[in-house]
């Protein structure tokens, strides 16, 4: 499955290499669609691939990530 | 005049084009998608004379309303009054003052009922069944009328904890009225889910780019009622922050079609202090609008994550106008103010534009010698807990005249 998220970061977890981290404890494709950082904040498109179940553990994972606001976006959970 | 002008849905990211269909979201970048248009095609046949003729309700602009031919949901709906706010003006101290009272919005109350009619026009027009929402609480009943009378199922998702007037105001029309245990970004989250799944319109998920343009209306109108002219200045309340980029579109139409002269419209938005991002961001001059808890009694306007703020902040800034905020004891001493003025019962939410205009005329950012519009988007009836407590008490008297003859003697009535 495909799922697409908005992901923001506050200033203490935009420094920090969330999506990095996500891809080394989980085995799914990241793929960044846009990004803007600035004045201790900021903003990801991103897309997560991978079977199911693991694609819903990272969605998990990013939510418990400290400073990190997960929004799924509609439409966003795509069989496949 | 049938031949539409919608060209397209378009990213307001990347730009990329995509073509009218229920979906909000840009496949390339994930930015929204906006419906834009081709003016030209009106060719000076949308006039003021043509518009004045047409019943007075919202679809007299039809022209610039992304649906086919006719409407298919709420025929009847908009128009509500312009009113120039004397009694209030002298109390703030300005000169020219007027209130677009969407309090009286038909049929359920709000200015909701402008962008309901439109996503469920479009709706049907797409063939969907069954319509839903995520609300704050007026869109619920907005969408459960506006359904109910088109013959349409609908589902609305709430915060459990909304005042009983809005949660009778949906569920009287034979909704499905879903309490979600949270806050609205919490309904919002799971909304986007179920929007993915169960293939139903979502009024302000997939359906969203149709539902936001029904917010022009309101701008049409409120030039229109001022002889054809473009308000100095507009306050809107901001939950999402869609009312402030629509009514702001809907000024540079008709200056663009020629309806009426560039007044430098500029435009300010109002929260709840409680819930402030888009206020806040315009305060400290950036644009980046950092996610709230929200915490403050004006629940149609509690929106943590607003989706629209970094536009309606691009366009304060970019009008001129600028963003002010209200504690919740401010937004109640509004309420009684409009109402004690001008015989305007408004919801919270028109508390906090009203304490917000009071603030901004107050502080110099909207001069006291310009025309000022203020945007009352529901109605007191639906928010009767905010001032439960506000407000005088019945004096109780036997139906005797001596009894009362006390009382009026008591008041220095003679």
């Amino acid at each position: 499955m495909k799922l697409r998220v908005y992901l923001n970061f506050d200033e203490k977890s935009v420094t920090s290499p969330v999506i990095w981290k996500l891809a080394k404890e989980f085995d799914v494709i990241t793929n960044i669609r846009s990004a803007s950082v600035k004045e201790g904040m900021g903003l990801l498109g991103l897309e997560i691939e991978g079977e199911t179940s693991i694609v819903e553990a990272s969605a998990r994972w990013l939510e418990a990530q400290e400073g990190v606001h997960v929004e799924p976006i509609e439409q966003n959970v795509i069989e496949g | 005049m049938s031949e539409s002008i919608v060209r397209a849905l378009k990213c307001r990211e990347c730009g990329h084009e995509y073509e009218i269909q229920p979906t909000h979201v840009c496949e390339f970048c994930f930015g929204p998608l906006e419906v834009v248009y081709d003016y030209d095609k009106l060719d000076d046949k949308f006039t003021r004379e043509l518009i004045e003729s047409r019943p007075q309700n919202m679809w007299r602009y039809k022209e610039l309303l992304p649906i086919d031919g006719e409407p298919k949901v709420g025929a009847n709906n908009g128009f509500t009054p312009l009113i120039k706010a004397d009694r209030l003006a002298k109390e703030l101290g300005v000169k020219e003052l007027y209130i677009k009272n969407d309090s009286v919005c038909y049929p359920t109350l709000s200015f909701k009922d402008r962008v309901v009619s439109v996503a469920l026009s479009k709706a049907v027009e797409f063939g969907f069944k069954t319509v839903a929402c995520a609300s704050t609480g007026n869109l619920a009943g907005s969408v459960a009328a506006n359904a109910a009378a088109a013959g349409l199922e609908s589902y609305v998702f709430i915060p459990e904890d909304l005042e009983q007037g809005k949660v009778l105001g949906a569920a009287i029309f034979g909704t499905n009225v879903i309490g979600i245990r949270g806050q609205y970004d919490d309904v919002n989250r799971l909304c986007s889910e179920v929007a993915g799944k169960y293939g139903w319109a979502f009024v302000n998920v997939n359906v969203r780019p149709f539902y936001a343009e029904g917010s022009k209306t309101l701008g049409y109108e409120v030039m229109e009622q001022l002889g054809w002219k473009a308000p100095k200045h507009v306050v809107v309340p901001m939950a999402s922050g869609s009312l402030c980029t629509k009514v702001d579109k809907s000024i540079k139409e008709f200056i663009k079609l020629g309806l009426v002269e560039d007044n430098q419209t500029a435009m300010y938005g109002a929260q709840a202090t409680g819930c402030s991002p888009i206020a806040k961001s315009v305060k400290d001059d950036t644009d980046m609008i950092h996610p709230v808890k929200a915490d403050t009694i004006a629940k149609s306007l509690a929106i943590g994550n607003p989706a629209d703020g970094y536009y309606a902040n691009k366009v304060m800034k970019e009008s001129g106008g600028y963003a002010e905020d209200v504690s919740d004891e401010e937004i109640i001493d509004a309420m009684k103010l409009l109402a004690r003025t001008e015989g305007i019962f408004a919801e919270t939410a028109g508390g906090v534009t009203l304490g917000c205009a009071k603030k901004l005329i107050d502080s110099g950012k909207i001069p006291r010698d310009e025309s000022i519009v203020l945007c009352i988007t529901g109605n007191g009836l639906k928010t009767q807990e905010a001032v439960l407590n506000e407000v005088a008490k019945p004096r109780i008297i036997n139906a005797s005249l001596k009894e009362f003859d006390v009382l009026a003697a008591a008041d220095g009535v003679k």
